[in-house]
């Protein structure tokens, strides 16, 4: 970690300017009886990449698919709180009005277009667009200079090529959007550790460079906080903490929980399953 | 001389199958449902064209009245069926189309009739004498016709699909719904546009079979010769629907005549059967359909 992302610790709230997207305590209900997310709130700045940690099964996936619109389709409603994208509320909103004004979302697992090549993957991402085809084909060229490895296999089927291409992929398709918040699910799911990371610096790239603003859920909890400046830690549905990537790095309680580092004093498993039930946030 | 005559008669007959196999190839493509239904569409498009004609009104703008029609059914199959049924199982979606099929059936013949309408649309089924004089050949020129029709149509279709941005968006849906809505996709509209290009096949199937064997209640049936298209050709290809129509007709045809005195006769109606269970066996996808990509 250098000094400069260091400097980059600030919380978002203290931020001037307006965030730009506002959770504020929502409530997600699946088929009306199953309630997923009880009052979470989050903030993203401009220009910041956030990371939504937590167990599988914490509420990060129907966090993203609460922002993204994609919630609807699996019978999940958002039944109290607002969530607000450049400064207006987006709970109304379905998903390709929400990609249209630069908010998509990368699903979990990939879901490339098996049958479609690389090529008409990355192309399906700009279908909102409508500032023509010379600008897709831009945009298109831009995308491959970040992922080479992506040209060399343009017109491969993307059922065929491996699963870091396959992400690569799927980043690509929403790069394509012209996007200004990606909502990157767990980009880091079934790869290679040393594929985790080529895919995390162009996460980092893209943020510096294109200014795009990340919203990043991940189980990977060493790997999101060495590339966020920003973390929240949910849990049953709740956030139970945030801080800056720094603070989260050297709490005890996300060394001891997510990071599998203990302190060292707890040395029996007697002692650890203490301290875990004295510790639980409920 | 008389196996060419067949043999070309046969094919022809074929690219009337592969009209029919066309509207179902397209709404799966998109939906990666059976549309079950599509034989019902078949009936509904036919009549309401002929009760058009018989109401006086000339034949171009009777058919793009039915494609009006099938563009409104479209949009309410959409909204009030397809759309509260998002992201459910296929099985509840091909469940749906059987449903459908009885209703678009009732509807047809309670709007307009149940007799049986001779449809005229300005071809006559004749021999072609141009060709009958210079090769000897007895082919029908509505045979002819109708298979040009149905290859400009599946031209269209196959330009529509492949090369324009609506195309592989209908692609992108019938490869993954979640995935094609997550990059801004709209679901509803692409459906409205496929049952509406289905509507379009229907209606052009419906004329060419309608006037051949009259608009009646057993076009709705012509939708079982399409089965054995599709399996054979892929259910997910145009090109297979085209290609095994032409497989299916020309086969049943040559198979009826060498074949059929052995056994009696009568193989013309199970023939495609046999022959598309044995392409099952040795190419479960169909000979174009989509590959089956399996990752391990």
């Amino acid at each position: 970690m250098s000094e400069a992302e260091a400097l980059n610790d600030t919380p978002p709230a203290v931020a001037d300017e307006k965030p730009l997207l506002q959770i504020s305590n929502i409530e997600v209900i699946y088929d009306r009886v199953i309630l997923v997310l009880r009052g979470v709130s989050l903030t993203i700045p401009k220009g910041g990449i956030v990371a939504l940690l937590g167990a599988n099964g914490a509420g990060k996936s129907t966090t993203l698919k609460a922002i993204s619109g994609l919630l609807r389709s699996e019978r999940g409603e958002v039944t109290k709180g607002s969530i607000e994208y450049e400064g207006k509320s987006i709970l109304q909103n379905n998903a390709t009005e929400l990609v249209s004004r630069g908010l998509i979302q990368v699903m979990e697992g990939r879901h490339c277009f098996e049958h479609l090549t690389v090529d008409e993957n990355l192309l399906t991402g700009a279908y909102t667009r409508r500032d023509g085809n010379a600008a897709v084909n831009r945009d298109l060229e831009l995308v491959y200079s970040y992922f080479p490895r992506l040209k060399e296999r343009r017109s491969v089927l993307a059922g065929y090529i491996s699963g870091g291409e396959q992400q690569m992929t799927a980043i690509g398709r929403a790069l394509m959007a012209r996007p200004s918040l990606i909502l990157l699910d767990e980009p880091s799911m079934g790869l290679a550790p040393q594929l985790v990371e080529e895919i995390f610096g162009i996460v980092t790239r893209l943020n510096e460079d294109e200014g795009v603003t990340f919203l990043l859920a991940e189980q990977n909890t060493n790997m999101a906080l060495q590339y966020a400046r920003y973390g929240y830690v949910l849990e049953s549905g709740r956030v139970v903490l945030d801080g800056d990537a720094k603070s989260l790095r050297e709490n005890e309680d996300v060394k001891e929980f997510y990071l599998g580092l203990s302190s060292g004093t707890r040395k029996s498993y007697r002692d650890v399953k203490h301290y875990r039930r004295r510790k639980r946030w409920l | 001389m008389f196996v060419l005559e067949v043999f070309i008669s046969g094919l022809l007959s074929g690219v009337m199958y592969s009209l029919v196999a066309l509207g179902f190839v397209l709404i799966f493509k998109a939906s990666g449902v059976f549309n079950f239904a599509q034989g019902a569409m078949v009936l509904l498009a036919a009549l309401t064209f002929v009760r058009f004609i018989e109401m006086g009104i000339p034949l171009w703008l009777a058919a793009i009245m039915t494609f009006g029609v099938m563009i409104v059914l479209a949009i309410f199959i959409e909204r009030f069926l397809l759309r509260p049924l998002v992201n459910q199982p296929l099985i509840t979606l091909f469940m749906l189309t059987i449903g459908l099929n009885y209703f678009l059936e009732g509807l047809a013949q309670a709007v307009w009739d149940a007799e049986v309408h001779g449809l005229d649309i300005g071809i006559e089924d004749v021999p072609w004498v141009g060709l009958e004089q210079a090769t000897g050949l007895l082919i029908s020129m509505f045979d002819v016709i109708s298979a040009l029709i149905a290859m400009g149509l599946v031209i269209i279709l196959s330009i529509v699909f492949n090369k324009t941005k609506v195309g592989r968006a209908l692609r992108a849906v019938s490869n993954d719904h979640q995935a094609a809505m997550s990059v801004g996709i709209p679901l509803n509209r692409i459906w409205v546009i496929v049952w509406a290009m289905s509507g379009l096949v229907a209606l052009v199937a419906g004329a060419l079979w309608g006037t051949r064997l009259g608009v009646q209640f057993s076009l709705s049936i012509v939708a079982l010769k399409a089965l054995p298209v599709l399996i054979l050709g892929g259910f997910n290809s145009i090109m297979g629907a085209i290609v095994a129509g032409l497989i299916i007709g020309a086969s049943e045809k040559l198979g009826e005549v060498f074949l059929g005195p052995y056994v009696g006769g009568g193989i013309e109606s199970f023939f495609p059967y046999v022959l598309a269970m044995m392409v099952l066996f040795w190419r479960p996808q169909g000979l174009f359909g989509d590959v089956i990509i399996e990752r391990v």
